[in-house]
């Protein structure tokens, strides 16, 4: 009796098993591999739609089938792209872009200045929720229309005619042209959109006005691009087409690069690191990036808002050098400032510490742990919470021994999963210190400083100062660069000061290229555009 | 025979409901959300996304307007996947992980009952002890060892076989994620099949064939493997579930845009419907074929019909 049922369970899932050999096609061929360039990617973008968007991933192939007002070189110099230039008024509220006359899309309609309103207004609109929305809050009316108050349509962005593209910022915002070279801020074609609704973004729906364009994508495995011919610099485009691999298993993309089946990485995995140094110094290329690596404290808990020496005393005991050289290991910088070096118009601040020895760093701890109140006796007890991942735990147990060693203080290491480490962070209900990190979304000491102004949402210690706040101010009206920068660098001096927050490292990029690959530039945005890029053929 | 079949069908109605039920409440109740990022967004900005994807309504009405949309056959825009359908995303990766686990399960029964087979025949010997051996590694070294150690040694150092899915064309790239799955699943058989083979052998009716001059392999053939088989059949059942489980793993190894790719993605990234989805369209696959089984044993057995 049980035999037989489970022959007939059997026998069932093999018919249904037969059906599907039968009906699965395999859609994959293998295309010419001179003119194709293979990429790692290490997730699924979560929508091709740029107003959708949101992940550096999708951001990534974005850059190649997309093209915004303003753009980057391989090496990260700001220039003209579907604009040929720009003016900007005296007091810095008013851009006037003028839009290539032979921008196209890929279908050969021509890229106009009304393309560009359309999609703002898109990207503003409350009832398109774009997660970018806010990038653009500077132009005039942008956040009253996404918070409902006003009309898309009073949105300050303006064509004059087809050519002539003019915003109205409420505020000088020196960092407004980077901001045009960010996905989200690409024009979408109002037609196709019209045509297709909610399906634009499919393969053959969607149109690009970039270098590229989406022959097709199967989500878990690839996105093929191949070349625009409509697009205004095809002439400079050297690769015919371009394979993004999703590979969210680091160790299985440095196999398939291994194996000569990527040219370039997305990643490069921490355990193979120091090999890859030895073995493939010209492939690996490490670059500095615009990230900080941090544990918060959540100042709304006693133990932490009202006592600066512990959080002095913490931050100073934690050996920065042993966490960037022993178990990072990747070029990171070890951080003493909350600002990166090698962001434009900026010299970070540094901790008051930052040129004392680590012996004398941990002197100064024990003397601040001890003015607070805390003893052999009478140690500090806190939890450190981190999302579960390799790197972190390394990190998290060796900051906790170190806190240990040189203070005495008992930390608990607690690790969770991200989604509920972040959904923890933001209640700061049971949150005493946090592992997060921050990443520049444009290249000014702005994106890293305003997330710790209060009433940011991402502000997640809580900080609250009147000081920085009013300074981020004084930034925000300036106009005079020089001056803006003096407030900036201010703010950063009293945040510093306040220790909200300890950073422990900058982030850097890491990729391997090909030697068959030229044009390769690193930057600090980490951006790479397809275009730039051409293929030596063996 | 159709009032049975309606009757049942019906009967199946309740059970998934219940999943629906249970799995919604299990994804709900996962703390964080499916657009919850380190990068915070203005609380404007929060709202205008939850409106757009009903997250600002109580758990009840959500849970209705689901429901609502799958009755209908709609299970929803996935999160992560936001320019496309959870039916999309699900009828997208289906017809590979079936074909995957198909294949494994072809290849673990020929090779499993071969190796099996030929171990009992030479009981006691140095290939009996090596299959064995060979059969409790394989067992032992689970999938996410076994994977990546092939990788290494036959696409990166030997690069005789391609080493990942995309972008390769052919069945070369099929080899070693078929490979993988079916490890496990051969040894698990061959051990069967030695063991039932050897109670078989033993049994009088092959005493009397032989004693009627047959061979060994005629005797196998005719009069051995289909009895020795039977254990090995009612594996089948657990042998499908832990292909595909297994199918979870070697799927992420080998970037292979399978079903159990699509669920550990749809997990982390707390992406509702496409949980739910991926878990209702399993429930019923797994309701099915039971129903199916059902309805035959009526077929074949009229008793069941009466009751």
């Amino acid at each position: 009796m049980n035999i037989s049922r489970n022959v007939l369970i059997a026998l069932a899932t093999f018919a249904i098993v037969a059906i599907a050999l039968y009906s699965y096609e395999d859609v994959e061929d293998s295309a010419a591999a001179n003119s194709t360039l293979n990429r790692g990617l290490s997730t699924d973008p979560e929508s091709l739609d740029p107003h959708k968007m949101r992940s550096v991933q999708a951001g990534e192939v974005l850059r190649d089938i997309g093209e915004g007002l303003a753009g980057y070189t391989a090496t990260g110099e700001l220039i003209p792209a579907a604009a040929d230039g720009w003016t900007i008024s005296d007091d810095g509220l008013t851009y006037t872009f003028n839009i290539r006359s032979d921008a196209r899309w890929s279908n050969a309609d021509a890229v106009t200045a009304s393309h560009f309103v359309f999609s703002l207004r898109r990207l503003v609109d409350p009832a398109t929720a774009a997660f970018n929305a806010h990038l653009i809050a500077d132009i005039e009316n942008a956040s009253a229309i996404s918070s409902g108050e006003m009309e898309p349509s009073a949105l300050a962005v303006e064509a004059k005619d087809d050519q002539t593209l003019i915003i109205r910022l409420s505020r000088p915002t020196p960092y407004f042209l980077a901001l045009l070279t960010y996905p989200s801020t690409f024009p979408v074609n109002p037609d196709s959109l019209a045509e297709h609704g909610d399906s634009f973004t499919r393969p053959g729906n969607l149109l690009s006005n970039g270098a590229y364009k989406l022959d097709s994508w199967q989500p878990g495995s690839m996105l093929r691009l191949s070349r625009n011919e409509e697009y205004w610099n095809n002439a400079a485009t050297a690769i015919d087409a371009v394979n993004y691999h999703v590979l969210t298993q680091p160790m299985t993309e440095l196999n398939r690069y291994r194996a000569g089946e990527l040219h370039i990485t997305a990643i490069v995995p921490p355990e193979s690191f120091k090999r890859i140094r030895e073995d493939r110094p010209d492939e690996l290329h490490v670059a500095s990036y615009l990230g900080v690596y941090y544990y918060g404290y959540n100042l709304s808990k006693p133990m932490f808002g009202d006592s600066l020496q512990l959080r002095q005393a913490l931050s100073m005991a934690i050996d920065r050098d042993v966490l960037v050289e022993k178990i990072t290991g990747r070029g990171e910088a070890p951080a003493y400032s909350w600002v990166p070096a090698g962001v434009d118009n900026y010299e970070p601040r540094r901790f008051n510490y930052a040129d004392l020895n680590q012996d004398e760093r941990n002197a100064g701890a024990r003397r601040l742990y001890r003015e607070a109140g805390y003893s052999a006796a009478n140690p500090a007890q806190f939890e450190l919470r981190y999302n579960t991942s390799d790197t972190q735990q390394r990190i998290a147990l060796a900051v906790q021994s170190m806190w240990r060693e040189v203070l005495g203080a008992e930390v608990t290491l607690v690790n969770e999963e991200f989604q509920v480490l972040l959904s923890n962070m933001r209640e700061a209900e049971v949150t005493q210190v946090f592992r997060s990190s921050w990443i520049g979304d444009y290249n000014d000491a702005h994106t890293f400083l305003s997330i710790l102004q209060g009433g940011n949402p991402a502000n997640m210690p809580r900080y609250a100062s009147d000081e920085y706040d009013e300074l981020m101010l004084a930034a925000a009206e300036q106009t005079d660069p020089k001056l803006r920068r003096v407030y900036l660098e201010e703010a950063e001096r009293v945040l510093l000061a306040d220790h909200p927050v300890i950073p422990l490292y900058f982030y850097v990029s890491k990729h391997l290229v090909s030697l068959q690959v030229s044009g390769w530039g690193d930057n600090v945005l980490d951006y790479h555009y397809s275009q730039h890029l051409s293929l030596a053929t063996d | 025979m159709l009032r049975y079949t309606v009757l049942r069908v019906l009967g199946a109605i309740p059970t998934l409901l219940l999943v629906i039920v249970l799995a919604f409440l299990m994804v709900h109740a996962a703390p964080g959300g499916p657009f919850d990022d380190e990068r915070v967004l203005p609380p404007e900005i929060e709202a205008n996304i939850a409106k757009k994807y009903h997250l600002d309504e109580p758990l009840h009405r959500q849970f209705l307007r689901y429901l609502g949309g799958v009755v209908q056959g709609d299970l929803g825009p996935s999160y992560s996947y936001r320019d496309h359908t959870v039916s999309e995303l699900i009828g997208g990766a289906l017809p590979l992980s079936l074909h995957l686990g198909a294949l494994a399960m072809l290849l673990s029964l020929i090779v499993g009952v071969t190796a099996g087979t030929a171990a009992a025949l030479r009981k006691n010997t140095v290939l009996d002890r090596t299959v064995m051996a060979l059969a409790m590694t394989g067992i032992s070294i689970p999938v996410f060892v076994v994977a990546p150690v092939l990788v290494l040694v036959l696409a990166v150092y030997l690069q005789w076989l391609p080493a990942g899915w995309s972008g390769n064309a052919g069945g070369a790239r099929y080899l070693l994620p078929v490979v993988s799955l079916a490890l496990p699943q051969i040894a698990y058989i061959a051990r069967l099949t030695r063991a039932s083979m050897i109670d078989v052998l033993a049994s009088d009716f092959i005493r009397t064939a032989r004693a009627q001059g047959l061979g060994t392999i005629a005797i196998v053939r005719y009069h051995a493997l289909k009895p020795a088989m039977l254990p090995v059949l009612s594996y089948m059942g657990p042998a499908v579930a832990a292909i595909l489980t297994g199918s979870v793993v070697v799927e992420e190894i080998f970037g292979i845009p399978g079903l159990g790719q699509l669920f550990v993605r749809g997990a982390l990234n707390r992406d509702y419907t496409l949980v739910l989805g991926i878990v209702i369209f399993y429930a019923t696959l797994i309701i099915l074929l039971n129903l199916l089984v059902d309805i035959l044993y009526a077929v074949i057995d009229p008793r069941v019909r009466q009751r």
